[in-house]
């Protein structure tokens, strides 16, 4: 006998059919016909009509039928919320069973109802549930505190059930403990500021003494449960990491990829010099390689991941290449993913073995996954100059095949490996030419196209193959048409006499008969360029071409911090952060691994400054290239490799001037600055800052003294922070802090030989930012500087440069020129360089000016571990131009007043509330006013930065 | 934290069987599951996460089957994929298999296991031993007060029920490795390594404490501190949850309390050079609409050693049509629907 009879009755009438036998005498024949409405509701019938009729059948003993019709009652008890309100007396009863299986079930049912006038009902139960003798019952109960928290956060706060459930974290049952465990941080996840999980190394060691007893999936919440908690220094990771280890012979690779991420994360605090380092990167591989034999979907998250972690620590798999190899059978999103490790851990060592491995699958038989192998052989070449040449010789016999696919992707790459090593391989371009006919893809016509024009000195008959090309010029997609342009503006530069014809033809067809706005532009500028200057037009089409970087799309540095955190989520397969594609993205906390802080170093010592952890004080914030590109240097850029199109980068950040209307839009209260970890100084590096800190503003208290007779006004200035490190700028590093004194600002700049060759011709330049920051003066760098020499300059700054909104504010985008190449740097600025001496307001034009600016634009903010009186910060403040204008005394709090005022004349308002007693405990309140509330978030910082230094 | 919902679909997408568990994603959100893998196989994108505005698909397929997981949050991805897993497992276990038929069958029993498995999205008690002690085929077997929870759901060894007698107390242990190899057109061997499971079939009364003493050679190389100068040993080992982690992880003791019955207790790796065990050369000759493929096999295995049911496959073009065979042992068949041809062979040599 089999349900499958219950989906069959399809009469007419069959409601009434089911409300007869709903309400019949007979216990089998309610139960037949409870089934009946099952199915009919499984296969997506309406079937509320009877809810009243089901709900009387819920005082049972059986406990099917109850399963039955709890299970009806969480379908439609929100279409008819009235009518819940009957089941809810048989819901507290059924809580107080003695069978422990009913008070679980009753429990667990009345969390899933989403009605609010049930939830009110479900508190009373629920507390007794929460300490129910039966385990069962408790940690169904702890599951269903979260559910309530969901329906109704207020009210779960009110009863104090999240004291409840803390408790439940020593509870002496590991399946309770576990449930709690993912209850709160279920909870957490929408409350991301509480404090509910309270880890501390008490807790912590409770959770890993449950994490040895609990099922598989209790120890993945406790595992993730971990991950988010901050060891205080190495030896407290060390001690955890070492009882995480285990975990990662489990079975469940689920168990085994939330221990990986504990260990990657704890990994960043620990000394590359310690044995157990080593240790901990030799017991990784094993099981990340083993994962590959899992069920694919599982192996296709590892993979993912494996992706993450071999861009963050790639010694760990490097010997592993091999278990990358794709297997015949693998699905193809698993052979996609393995392929792009495989490049990542090319190296000198295993080059023949991958090249040979990638020349097969080129053979392969799926298409996708054929374009897929040979892109990679170029980008072996570009990865492994050794391997370049054998690469090439690949792609060439690839070409041989005249397989049409896989001679297109090959002209993609060789574009590439020309861009890589110039002056090479130059020698194949005329095998690539006999193959011109057939390529029909936008991408491989481009690339050609772009050889072409690039090579035209060198190819006889170029005039007729880019003449060729022209005939169906607006059949073209427009990557086409553009390059196409480009190639024949470069071909005229280099053989002015047979090509004017041409070149005439071209522009005419880009200017007058296109429609596309990006054509017609670039159409015109080539057109005024060639008509006014044809020298100038040559040094700028024809300029020598910065290098492709070898690594290509790596993920960006603080971003892959950020996925290494969400190892085996959601956010590491899509290789994106949460934010980007959770609903209320605001809500989430970005999360960042921890800085290094080592038990047995002194934090003033130097090597305290974390050497493998991104810079804490002056992140690099960058931009995407593009836009950099774009702005900074009005080039052509060649085949789209290295950017977007010119015309579009510039189009996305609109200028605005801060001053001027518009101002709201421009806000949002989600940007990453706030409650981001890139700004306010981590945990760790605040600790030593206030143990300083009473010797420090004592001193910091004689020096105002005399500057404010003196009128000598000295900011505070941060310790330089690199800013450019040397293997991103060929050997230069430049590192540098801002400083203001009597009224000037400067930027002070250390710039760094690290290269072998002498370097020459410093110049520099700022992008368009936020208050019009730009050098006073050119950079002078009066000797060549030699390898390993390093030169300190102060370059003064003004502030009438022009102005564009920037994000976040206080970013400044930085080229930086010498005799080898072109670098960028980002680098955020403290807001207090920008705050002028005559910032002082008159009282009752503050008063005024206060109850002006309308509330909302008024921010709270909280600066903790500041352990100074009134006095003390109100004359460490005027040293950085914040002027105290009142002080008062309300309810034994010292409240100060204060004004500031920028270089573009943005007033600041502050109030400042400072309780005398202890000022170490409790932390000191700040509330700003200013009509341009978005510069809030930054005065707050530079409050901070100046308060506790 | 992980799946809102689990759907069962059949192959053309319709849902069979699904269960709410957080009521933040609207349950008609997976009308566009089908659409969507359709598109994404469509466009050569296809992959075990598909999205559609906010609502996130995880997905696997068993059988004609599709569970399905959503989601809108930033879930554990490998959580949700092994519980799905775990779910086909225990379907598997109660109905023999799980199809669209066995669903039908027994969906009063799917609602039930449906919440006893994953409450809020919180995977629970996924063992099907322990949940066959209170979750029972025969609905009406059920009486009051019979059944209770088996205290086994919340015991520390939630795997083994106490009170568990037998006359004649015997453990069988089978060691089962395969080879995986990979070899490239040339013939030379790029991969090979030896994937090994230890099963356990125990009948055992009480709550019995083994332990599993392996050699010292395995041992030293376990401890990961030979520096992998002899690449032969045992590379990774993966463990059944009975067995106590972190006691082998401090003295390399394989300690634990063996559930009832069958299971994997563990399973390992072993990279190493191993010589194919059958060696297969093939010629393939091309003529004007007709291919000549020549298979042959050689073992490289001990003379005295045979290997029985040994099925050889023969890739074959999708459109090949009217294939003939010459076998000199065993016999080849034509599977169309794989595009393959599989020589048997019962007993090799």
């Amino acid at each position: 006998m089999t349900d499958s009879k219950y989906f069959t009755t399809t009469k007419k009438g069959e409601i009434f059919e089911l409300k007869a036998e709903l309400n019949s005498d007979k216990k089998e024949k309610k139960k037949e016909a409870v089934k009946k409405v099952i199915a009919s509701m499984t296969v997506g019938k309406d079937v509320s009509a009877l809810f009243p009729d089901v709900v009387n059948c819920m005082q049972t003993d059986n406990l099917e039928l109850k399963k039955l019709v709890y299970l009806y009652l969480m379908n439609y008890a929100k279409s008819q919320p009235d009518m819940a309100i009957m089941a809810v007396n048989t819901f507290v009863k059924d809580c107080e069973d003695p069978n422990p299986l009913i008070r679980a079930l009753a429990v667990r049912t009345m969390g899933c109802i989403r009605v609010d006038k049930i939830t009110e009902y479900l508190c009373e139960p629920l507390r007794k549930c929460l300490k129910d003798e039966d385990p069962y019952v408790r940690k169904t109960a702890a599951v269903c505190v979260a559910k309530l928290h969901d329906i109704n956060a207020q009210l779960v706060e009110d009863q104090g059930f999240l004291d409840t459930l803390k408790d439940l974290i020593s509870d002496s049952n590991p399946m309770v403990v576990a449930n709690a465990v993912a209850a709160l941080s279920e909870i957490a996840e929408s409350h991301p500021s509480s404090n509910l999980l309270d880890l501390n190394p008490q807790s912590i060691n409770k959770l890993l003494t449950a994490l040895n007893e609990c099922t598989e999936w209790g120890q993945i919440f406790i595992l993730d449960c971990l991950a988010n908690y901050t060891p205080k220094d190495d030896r407290e990771a060390q001690s955890i990491c070492e009882r995480v280890t285990p975990r990662l012979s489990h079975a469940n690779s689920a168990v085994v990829l939330s221990a990986v991420k504990v260990l990657m994360k704890f990994m960043e605090m620990l000394s590359k010099d310690l044995d157990y380092y080593g240790t901990l990167l030799k017991k990784l591989a094993p099981p990340l390689v083993t994962l590959l034999s899992a069920e694919p979907e599982l192996q296709y998250v590892a993979l993912r991941n494996i992706n993450l972690i071999v861009q963050k620590r790639p010694e760990i798999l490097k010997h592993e290449m091999k278990v990358f190899f794709v297997k015949y059978n693998d699905p193809i999103y698993v052979k996609l993913e393995k392929l792009d490790i495989m490049i990542r851990l090319a190296s000198q060592a295993n080059i023949a073995q991958v090249l040979a491995e990638l020349k097969e699958y080129a053979t392969e038989v799926d298409v996708d996954f054929v374009r897929k192998a040979v892109r990679a052989i170029g980008r072996c070449a570009i990865k492994v100059e050794q391997s370049a040449e054998r690469c090439v010789s690949t792609l060439l016999d690839l070409i041989q095949t005249k397989v049409n696919y896989v001679v297109q992707e090959a002209i993609v790459v060789i574009k590439d490996i020309f861009r890589k090593y110039p002056n090479k391989y130059e020698s194949v371009i005329a095998t690539l030419c006999e193959n011109l006919d057939s390529l029909d893809e936008p991408e491989a016509r481009a690339a050609m196209i772009w050889i072409v024009g690039e090579y035209a000195e060198r190819i006889d008959n170029a005039d007729e193959l880019l003449e060729s090309f022209l005939e169906g010029f607006h059949d073209e997609s427009t990557q086409v048409q553009l390059q196409l342009l480009t190639a024949i503006v470069k071909l005229f530069l280099k053989k002015p006499t047979e090509t004017q014809e041409l070149v005439q033809q071209v522009l005419s067809l880009a200017t007058q008969d296109s429609d596309n706005p990006d054509l017609r532009d670039r159409g015109y500028i080539y057109w005024r360029l060639l008509s006014t200057d044809p020298v100038a037009a040559k040094e700028v089409v024809l300029a020598e071409k910065p290098l492709i970087s070898e690594e290509t799309d790596l993920i960006e540095p603080t971003l892959l911090d950020e996925l290494i955190c969400y190892i085996g989520t959601l956010a590491s397969v899509y290789h994106k952060p949460p934010s980007a594609f959770v609903e209320g993205g605001r809500g989430v906390v970005h999360k960042s691994l921890p800085p290094r802080t080592a038990s047995n170093e002194s934090a003033e010592s130097p090597e305290a400054a974390p050497t493998g952890a991104p810079p804490v004080e002056q992140p690099d914030v960058i931009p995407p290239q593009g836009d950099l590109l774009g702005d900074l240097l009005n080039l052509d850029l060649g085949p789209p490799v290295s950017g977007p199109p010119l015309a579009a980068s510039s189009a996305q950040m609109g200028a605005v001037d801060l001053l001027g209307g518009g101002l709201d839009s421009l806000v949002r209260p989600g940007s990453p600055c706030i409650g981001g970890t890139n700004f306010t100084s981590p945990p760790a590096a605040a600790v030593p800052a206030s143990l300083g800190a009473p010797i420090g503003s004592g001193l910091s208290d004689l020096f105002d003294l005399t500057s404010g007779v003196g009128n000598l006004s000295g900011s505070y200035v941060a310790p330089k922070a690199v800013w450019l490190p040397a293997m991103k700028a060929k050997g230069l590093e430049i590192s540098g802090t801002f400083t203001r004194q009597v009224g000037s600002i400067s930027m002070d700049l250390q710039l760094t030989n690290k290269a072998l060759q002498v370097m020459t011709d410093f110049a520099i330049q700022f992008n368009r930012n936020s208050f019009g920051l730009a050098p006073a003066a050119p950079l002078q760098v009066h000797a060549p500087l030699s390898p390993n020499q390093s030169v300190e300059i102060s370059l003064p700054l003004n502030t009438v440069g022009s102005v564009m909104k920037m994000e976040p504010l206080n970013n400044l985008q930085v080229a930086v020129k010498n005799n080898i190449d072109v670098f960028y740097f980002s680098t955020l600025y403290p807001l207090h360089i920008l705050f002028v001496e005559d910032g002082k307001m008159d009282r009752q034009m503050f008063l005024a000016t206060w109850k002006d600016i309308p509330n909302e634009n008024e921010a709270q903010f909280q600066i903790r571990d500041c352990p100074l009186s009134a006095e003390a910060v109100s004359s460490k403040l005027q040293g950085s131009n914040v002027f105290t204008i009142a002080k008062r005394n309300v309810e034994g709090q010292d409240m100060l007043y204060q004004s500031l005022k920028l270089t573009n004349g943005i007033w600041v308002l502050a109030e400042l509330r400072i309780q005398p007693g202890n000022p170490s405990l409790t932390p000191l309140q700040l509330s700003l006013k200013c009509r341009a509330p978005e510069v809030s978030q930054h005065v707050y910082q530079a409050y901070e930065t100046i308060l506790k230094n | 934290m992980s799946a809102s919902a689990v759907f069962i679909l059949d192959v053309k997408g319709k849902p069979l069987i699904s269960r709410n568990y957080k009521g933040d994603v609207a349950m008609s959100e997976i009308e566009h599951f089908m659409p969507l893998l359709m598109q994404r196989e469509e466009e050569g994108a296809l992959a075990p996460l598909l999205s559609r505005g906010r609502v996130h698909f995880l997905w696997i397929k068993h059988s004609n089957l599709y569970l399905v997981a959503t989601t809108l949050k930033n879930a554990n991805a490998s959580l949700v994929y092994a519980f799905l897993y775990k779910t086909v497992e225990v379907f598997s276990e109660y109905f023999k298999e799980l199809e669209e038929e066995s669903i039908r069958d027994n969906f009063v029993i799917i609602y039930e296991l449906l919440d006893e498995l994953m409450d809020f999205g919180f995977p629970q008690t996924t063992d099907s031993k322990i949940l066959q002690e209170y979750i029972t085929q025969q609905g009406n077997k059920l009486e009051t007060g019979k059944s209770r929870v088996p205290p086994t759901v919340t015991n520390a060894v939630s795997w083994r029920s106490e009170g568990i007698k037998y006359k004649k107390n015997e453990v069988f242990i089978d060691v089962i490795e395969s080879v995986n190899l990979l070899v490239n057109a040339n013939g030379s061997v790029l991969l090979s390594e030896i994937v090994g499971t230890i099963k356990l079939k125990v009948f055992l009364s009480g709550m019995p404490e083994l332990r599993l003493g392996l050699n010292d050679r395995v041992l030293f190389e376990l401890t990961g501190l030979s520096g992998g100068k002899n690449k032969s040993e045992l590379e990774d080992v993966k463990f059944h949850q009975c067995v106590r982690l972190s006691r082998f992880d401090n003295d390399r003791t394989i300690s634990f309390i063996p559930p009832d019955g069958d299971f994997e207790l563990m399973s390992y790796r072993l990279s190493t050079q191993v010589k194919p065990l059958i060696w297969i050369e093939s010629v393939i000759e091309k003529f004007h609409s007709r291919v000549e493929i020549m298979v042959k096999a050689k073992g490289q295995f001990k003379k005295q050693s045979v290997a029985n049911g040994v099925e050889i496959s023969v890739p074959v073009p999708s459109d090949a049509d009217s294939p003939r065979f010459k076998t000199s042992v065993g016999s080849a068949k034509y599977m169309p629907e794989k595009n393959v041809v599989i020589w048997n062979i019962k007993s090799f040599p």
